[in-house]
């Protein structure tokens, strides 16, 4: 490959690096949002007072783009109430009295996989989603006539602090190594490509084992560049494959699945148990006791934080996900989401909020962002509600990463409007299309 | 404690980049000229750095004051404002006239624009074009304290006088504050290079295209292209006031070719102009095309735009 993109070297503070993940004990109660995908909220099949156990079925919507979502503790349901999610809607969500015991579903066996469409049914019923943090249901990535001639598997896990990607390969491996296998038989799939950032020793090790005993899969080892775990970026570094504006990977043959995702789709060949508990690191310097913990789904971050000790300094904000593009929480009680890699607890020294000032045209923007997005000009845009001039600047593009708003000496909310730039852009089209 | 969660959109963290601390490192950088500029010109290139720098400084800030305008000295853009123009005059050069030169550079060029980022020219450059069309003492040359020359180096060569190499890179030789002493010009551009404040592209593009048009126009006479290259404000144009970044270029592409430009502008001037130096009118002519290079040059998306 000719070039590589560009992109940003960013502090690393990973506390956690090199720790085995923790299983937390049962919390009291979980609180199970319907809404842990991107697609149509399901509905849940329970009702106040059920016995649920661990991987019972507590919602599903079948009609439409959806993932099924499962108890994740023992107990009985306590409440059907609505809460209210990371993007600002309300969505209905599933309140279960743990008793405890941590009792799986008696029901729950082994899928019968000997087809494609068996698989696909598979990956669904499993309630997988993206688990780098984008919550796509995973079966539909599979759910296509296309020929599946890559499956780039994304262990690059690029943003700071977060390690539960890295920790999943180093113990998981088999599991990943069954999920591979079923894919490539059942999807044709030709190579295995498993992306991973220079410095992550072991993982990177076990992962080339990994290769060594599954044909056409190998190991690319990236260099240690933000955002090198984006979707496209990723694609353009293993493959050399361009996914232009408004293409999706399998457009040039290829599938992107997180690792941890993979662990997930592996550990539900083997067992039949679905999707209820998530490897997190659990991080910052608010923090006492920084962890990667395995926490049930629906288990609110009050409880996980105090499973690590609680916090020495209270802290400024706390996110979901990384700090360069999680999503800032408004308290505590929030719970954890089947695509929430990372909890982040931050003081005021560590994160910022910065005085935004005039901007001096250094190009930083420019120069740092992958795909070449000129933040000013979106900006400029946006200002003027000057949809084509946004759409020419490269909007449509951004993949949100942050890169040009982490460098600006002038501190200007780029990646932020952008964002608002996005959502503009959407809408103008949306009636442009209803005209 | 559960509702005083800080909420803000991504990115949480961000990177200790300023615009104070790019300010900050461009005077840090500045610093072996100007001294060097004192040590030569004595106390009176004391006497005009502080006089400008003190102009644009409070310049700029009554400016804010009067329109009402969040106070921006503390940018420290002025100061590089104040310094670079000083660096640009003569030694001897009345200091009501220095004053009046920067502050025409602070209000008319930068803050009636709009302030820091907003303005279409460089306003030391512009500031010392100003001067030169106003004040006949710009175009006398100040001569270092203990030298006996009568003319500078771009006079003397015009002249067909020999100068000596080595007086050409310490700056024993006449000319502007700043611009004689070569060798602590190439440190400050090597700090700022080191520092990543600015890209090699601009100082390359524009010394090595004064370089080559040079040779050519003199018969490939490698001393005198030499001489020429290391005489006059070239060094200090190149590194320090063509690289500055809201009229510049922001591509490798678009710097290269404002380099290319200025370099050629240099030299046309120097050797058929009336002028004897070149450098300012090259960056100031650069800096009026710099949308329409920063335009053409602009970075590819990728996987192109759909329409």
């Amino acid at each position: 490959m000719a070039f590589k993109l560009h992109g940003i070297k960013l502090p690393e503070r990973k506390t956690t690096e090199g720790m085995p993940s923790v299983k937390m004990p049962a919390p009291e109660t979980v609180t199970i949002p319907t809404a842990m995908h991107i697609g149509t909220p399901v509905k849940p099949v329970v009702k106040v007072g059920d016995e649920v156990f661990v991987g019972t079925l507590i919602a599903e919507d079948n009609e439409k783009l959806s993932a099924p979502v499962y108890s994740s503790v023992s107990g009985k349901v306590s409440k059907l109430t609505e809460i209210t999610i990371s993007n600002g809607n309300v969505v209905q969500a599933i309140v279960i009295a743990s008793d405890g015991e941590m009792t799986p579903d008696a029901n729950i066996k082994k899928p019968e996989i000997n087809s494609k469409e068996d698989l696909i049914n598979a990956i669904k019923n499993s309630g997988m989603v993206g688990l780098g943090g984008a919550g796509f249901p995973t079966y539909a990535k599979f759910n296509t006539n296309k020929p599946i001639d890559t499956l780039i598997i994304n262990g690059a896990e690029c943003e700071p602090y977060i390690t539960s990607d890295t920790t999943t390969m180093v113990e998981r491996a088999d599991d990943i190594k069954v999920a591979i296998e079923a894919i490539t038989k059942y999807c044709g799939v030709k190579e295995v490509i498993l992306g991973i950032e220079k410095g992550s020793a072991e993982a990177q090790k076990k992962m080339e084992e990994l290769a060594s005993a599954i044909p056409n899969m190998k190991v690319k080892v990236l260099t240690k560049l933000y955002p090198q775990g984006g979707e496209k970026v990723l694609v353009y570094h293993t493959t050399g494959k361009v996914i232009g504006n408004g293409m999706l990977p399998i457009d040039v043959g290829c599938v992107v699945i997180n690792c941890s995702t993979m662990a997930n789709i592996g550990k539900y060949i083997l067992t039949g148990m679905p999707l209820v508990e998530r490897c997190i690191t659990v991080d910052g310097a608010s923090v006492k006791e920084p962890k990667i913990v395995v926490a049930p789904i629906g288990t609110a971050l009050k409880d996980v934080f105090d499973f690590c000790g609680g916090f020495k300094e209270e802290p400024f904000s706390v996110l979901y996900g990384g700090p360069m593009m999680g999503i800032a929480v408004p308290d505590l009680s929030v719970p954890v989401l089947k695509q929430t890699n990372a909890i982040l607890a931050l003081t005021k020294k560590e994160t910022s909020v910065p005085k935004e000032t005039s901007c001096i045209r250094c190009g930083a923007c420019v120069t740092n962002c992958p795909f070449g997005i000129s933040a000013p000009a979106i900006m400029k845009g946006y200002k003027n509600k000057d949809i084509d001039a946004m759409v020419k600047a490269g909007a449509e593009i951004c993949m949100e990463c942050g890169c040009c708003s982490f460098n600006c000496p002038a501190n200007r909310p780029l990646v932020q409007t952008n964002k608002l730039a996005k959502a503009l852009i959407r809408e103008e089209k949306m009636k442009e299309a209803n005209k | 404690m559960e509702n005083k969660l800080h909420i803000s959109v991504s990115p949480h963290i961000h990177s200790k980049n300023s615009t104070q601390r790019i300010m900050l490192d461009v005077l840090i950088s500045l610093l072996p000229a100007t001294i060097a500029g004192v040590v030569i010109f004595g106390l009176n290139a004391l006497l005009v750095i502080a006089v400008c720098v003190a102009v644009c400084v409070l310049g700029e800030f009554v400016f804010n004051k009067i329109t009402k305008k969040p106070l921006t000295i503390s940018d420290l853009s002025a100061a590089v404002t104040g310094l670079l123009l000083a660096l640009n005059l003569p030694a001897n050069v009345p200091l009501w006239q220095a004053g009046v030169g920067s502050l025409f550079a602070i209000i008319i060029v930068k803050c009636i624009f709009g302030g820091i980022g907003r303005n279409v020219v460089n306003p030391a450059i512009t500031g010392r074009v100003f001067m030169l069309v106003a004040f006949a003492s710009m175009t006398k040359a100040a001569f270092p304290l203990d030298s006996t020359a009568g003319a500078t180096p771009l006079a003397e060569i015009a002249n067909g006088n020999e100068v000596i190499l080595t007086d050409l890179l310490l700056g024993n030789i006449g000319g502007s504050i700043g611009e004689t002493c070569k060798v602590a010009l190439l440190i400050g551009g090597v700090y700022l290079l080191v520092r990543r404040v600015i890209t090699w592209h601009i100082p390359v593009a524009f010394i090595g295209t004064t370089f080559i048009f040079t040779l050519a126009v003199h018969e490939f006479d490698f001393m005198l292209a030499l001489s020429l290259v290391l005489s006059g404000g070239l060094l200090l144009g190149a590194f320090f006031m063509a690289t500055d970044y809201v009229t510049s270029p922001t591509t490798p592409l678009g710097k290269i070719v404002f380099g290319v430009g200025a370099g050629l502008i240099t030299v046309l001037i120097r050797e058929w102009g009336i002028y004897p130096e070149g450098v300012s009118f090259a960056i100031l002519i650069m800096n009026i095309l710099n949308p329409y290079i920063d335009m053409l040059t602009a970075r590819k998306l990728f996987g192109g735009a759909k329409k």
